[in-house]
Parts: C-alpha cells; sequence; structure tokens
C-alpha cells in the first residue's frame, strides 16, 4: 500500500497541492489525471522525495515519512527511494551509457550487485520490454519510444514496490506512444503497482483501474478508472475529459 | 654546415634537458594540482555553505585579477620578508598550482552547470546519493564538454612556464637565456627554444584531438559508420 495524506506543497507564494490524500493498492495502476498545473506531476514526484512537501505523511510500505517541514532524514529519503522507481516524461537515460548501462547502473551502484549478475537481470529486463536486441545501443541510437522503454526497464531494475511514471507518453507522437503503453499494459497485467500521471486517455483507459482527477491542487473525484471516465459524478471532471477530446473512451 | 645550424645543434641538448628537467614536470605537476584545486573550488561556489562560497569567488577574483608574473614574485620574491622561504621551483608550482586552479574552477562550475537538472533526478530516483550522482551521471558527461576548454588552460600553462624564468627556475626560457649569454645569438637561440614550445603545445593539441574523438564516441554521438 501506498498512501499519502494530507499532502502540502508550495513553490514559494505558489500553492501546488492543498491537502491531497490518495492511496494505492498493491498491485493495482492508478492514474493521476487533470489540466496541466493541477499538481500532478508534483504529487507523483512527492512519493520519491523529488519533492519534499511541507506537510502531510507518506507511507510506502514499512516506510513513514512524516513531513514537517525540517530537512528529511538521509537514510528515510534513500529507503523511500530504494522502494519506488520513476520514469520520466523525458525518459533522462544517462547519454553516456549503453541501454544495458542504463539498466545495470542502480545495480551496480546502489545494491552493489557483482557485474555478472547485474548484467544477467538488466537484460532479462530490456528482453521483457522488447528491447533485448538494442542492449549494446546508446541512447542517441534509440527512437523516443525505445527510450522510454529502456527507461521504464531501469525503474524496474531494483525491484521498486510502486512504479512512478511522469507523463511517459507525452514526448512522443502517437505511434511511439503505443508501444509504451503496451508495455505499461504488460506490466500491469503482471501485478506490477504503478501511479500514473497523465493526460493520454488512452493510456489511462487502458492500463489504470483507479483513477484520481487532480485540479488546482485539490483531489477532485476518484474511483475506478472505468466509471470516472463514462459516468463522472463531477461537474468538473466531465469537463476535463470533454476537453480531451475523445469522447466515450473504451473500457 | 651553416654557423646558425651547427648553434641550433649545439644547444639543442641543454635546451632540451631544461625543458624535461623543468619544463615538462613543473607543467605536469601544477597541471595535476591545479585541476584538483579547481574541482574543489567548483564544488565549494556551487554546492557550499556561505563562507566556503565567498573564499571560493575571492581566491578566484584575486587570482584572474593580477598579472601571473607579479604573483610569482609576490609568491618567491615577497614572501620571504615574512619568513616564508621557498625554493624556486617549489615557488614556482604553488603560483602555476593557483592560477590553474583558478581558472579551471571556472570551467568545472560551468560544465557542471550545464548537465540538465533531469539527469540528477534520474540518479536520484535510482536510489544514487548526491556523490553517486555526481560522480557516476554528472561528471562524466561534464568531462565531455571540459576537454576544449580545459587543453586550452593546459596549452597556455605550457607557455606560461616560461616566466618561472623570471623566479630563477632553471627551466627551457631560462636556458636559452644563459645560452645567448655567451654565445650572444639572441635571434637564433630564442627562436630555437620558440619551436620547442611549439612542438610542446602541438602534441597537446594532438592528444586533445584524440581524447575528444574518444569521449565523443564513447557516448554514441558519432554515427556507427564513422567509427
Amino acid at each position: 500500500m501506498i498512501r499519502l495524506a494530507g499532502i502540502v506543497k508550495s513553490f514559494g507564494e505558489l500553492p501546488v497541492l492543498k491537502g491531497v490524500d490518495i492511496a494505492v493498492a498493491e498491485g493495482s495502476v492508478t492514474a493521476l489525471i487533470g489540466p496541466s498545473g493541477s499538481g500532478k506531476s508534483t504529487l507523483l514526484r512527492c512519493v520519491n522525495l523529488l519533492e519534499v512537501p511541507e506537510a502531510g505523511e507518506l507511507v510506502i510500505g514499512a516506510e513513514t515519512v512524516r513531513f514537517t517541514g525540517r530537512p528529511l532524514d538521509r537514510e528515510a529519503v534513500r529507503r523511500v527511494r530504494r522502494q519506488t522507481g520513476m520514469v520520466f516524461q523525458n525518459f533522462q537515460l544517462f547519454p553516456h551509457r549503453t541501454a544495458l548501462g542504463n539498466v545495470m547502473e542502480s545495480l551496480l551502484v546502489v545494491l552493489k550487485w557483482p557485474e555478472a549478475k547485474a548484467r544477467a537481470r538488466a537484460l532479462e529486463l530490456l528482453d521483457k520490454v522488447g528491447l533485448a536486441h538494442r542492449a549494446d545501443a546508446w541512447p542517441a541510437q534509440l527512437s523516443g519510444g525505445q527510450q522510454q522503454r529502456v527507461a521504464i526497464a531501469r525503474a524496474l531494475a531494483s525491484s521498486p514496490r510502486v512504479l512512478l511514471c511522469d507523463e511517459p507518453t507525452s514526448a512522443l507522437d502517437p505511434e511511439l506512444s503505443l508501444e509504451v503503453v503496451d508495455v505499461l499494459a504488460q506490466l500491469a497485467r503482471e501485478g506490477a503497482t504503478m501511479l500514473i500521471a497523465t493526460h493520454d486517455l488512452r493510456l489511462a483507459a487502458r492500463v489504470a483501474q483507479e483513477a484520481v482527477l487532480l485540479d488546482a491542487g485539490e483531489v477532485v473525484e476518484s474511483g475506478p478508472a472505468a466509471q470516472l471516465f463514462s459516468r463522472p459524478r463531477q461537474e468538473r471532471t466531465a469537463r476535463f475529459i470533454a476537453t480531451l477530446g475523445h469522447g466515450a473512451v473504451p473500457g | 654546415m651553416p654557423h646558425w645550424l651547427q648553434l641550433m645543434l649545439d644547444s639543442l641538448g641543454p635546451l632540451l634537458w631544461a625543458g624535461l628537467v623543468f619544463t615538462v614536470p613543473l607543467t605536469l605537476l601544477s597541471f595535476a594540482f591545479g585541476l584538483t584545486l579547481g574541482f574543489l573550488t567548483a564544488l565549494a561556489r556551487l554546492y557550499g555553505p556561505r563562507p566556503l562560497v565567498a573564499v571560493a569567488r575571492f581566491y578566484v577574483w584575486i587570482i584572474r585579477g593580477t598579472p601571473l608574473l607579479v604573483q610569482l614574485f609576490v609568491i618567491f620574491y615577497g614572501l620571504p620578508s615574512v619568513g616564508i622561504l621557498l625554493d624556486a621551483f617549489p615557488a614556482a608550482l604553488i603560483g602555476f598550482t593557483l592560477n590553474v586552479g583558478a581558472y579551471s574552477s571556472e570551467i568545472v562550475r560551468a560544465v557542471i552547470a550545464s548537465i540538465p537538472k533531469g539527469q540528477w533526478e534520474a540518479s536520484y530516483s535510482i536510489g544514487m546519493n548526491w556523490w553517486q550522482a555526481l560522480r557516476r551521471t554528472v561528471l562524466p558527461q561534464a568531462a565531455r564538454t571540459a576537454v576544449p576548454p580545459l587543453s586550452n588552460t593546459f596549452i597556455s600553462l605550457v607557455k606560461d612556464t616560461s616566466l618561472a624564468a623570471a623566479v630563477t627556475v632553471p627551466e627551457l626560457f631560462q636556458a636559452a637565456q644563459r645560452i645567448v649569454a655567451t654565445t650572444y645569438e639572441p635571434l637564433i637561440i630564442y627562436i630555437e627554444a620558440a619551436l620547442i614550445y611549439l612542438a610542446l603545445s602541438s602534441v597537446l593539441s594532438a592528444l586533445q584531438d584524440r581524447l575528444e574523438r574518444r569521449l565523443a564516441r564513447s557516448s554514441g554521438l558519432v554515427p556507427e559508420g564513422a567509427r
């Protein structure tokens, strides 16, 4: 179970999250949707402490972190980050390492695995995202969709409890984003726990069971994804889904 | 054999010897120490607490704002009056190290700052701490950008070591001066010294070229066909 409670975060004078509560059950996929600036990326980044909230609480597995405005204990940050993997909008692969090197990095540096064991595990993960044959390619030689799939493998390397995806398809054109959606859907079927910030309804509808609509730093509505997309209870949810221009969403 | 050629050949030995024993070690040592100092200064300015930032800025300000020759004079001729007596070589080494440290710190600071924030975040997200992210992700990428400007500093340094002659280090240029004092052939001997400096910096330029190409290759920036 990953739980965020009463999360408050502002950038300077600007409040971004105004007391957000969400919970993600183990083995389920939750889509965080909402307009730009709604705070969904920030909320996601609070889960692995790339952003530190001013107030609230994060529970991830056995770890509970309370935010009080004081700097966090480094060890606690490390423990939280070991239980989370993150996929970024712009991939952020390490350009000076091959696809394989990118996936091996956390195993070698953070978990201190021996080279051979790390290599075997990394190849297994690249195979899972359909890129074992590109293991020795440099990021610059891969398409955007391939780069994002390597990034997913990298995020999964240390077997995180939850995979955080920050707009994983927004930097890709529709054709390339499909291969990323396929990989994420596959992971979801295998029981991975994921929290996905997105405004790609195709991604959300195919991968997520649960959905949370965030607007202006507050949760507007949450519930089963299919229901939220097809029969939203809140006027604001309906308006937002209409702006995405997809009309009826399958699922 | 023409007189000038005979003269050049006769003086080649002592000049090369002075270069080998003083110019080259002075250059290599002060570059190595200077780069270390520059790296630490850059880290202090980027990530240090306020007082440390102030110290680092003050140091860079002083060194960059005063002539190298004057700095060498202060260290070698000036410091003895406050009881700090240094031999010529260590005095020159300190002067050049401080100089390289200040200039290279600006380069190191700029290239580290040029690495996108996302690369730090990607490193943190896979569990690295600050030092691991710096060492494994940021510095290897920064190093590639830093090679051309740092090579520039290095080549300038080779030539600048001739200033050590003024604080009695018997390096290449001082050896030339001594030969001129006995042969009265300044044109020929000083041109010969200049040619040796030219050869040294040309070798370094060639090495820089090779290093740049190797670094580019190890990041997939060179298309497959060009390998």
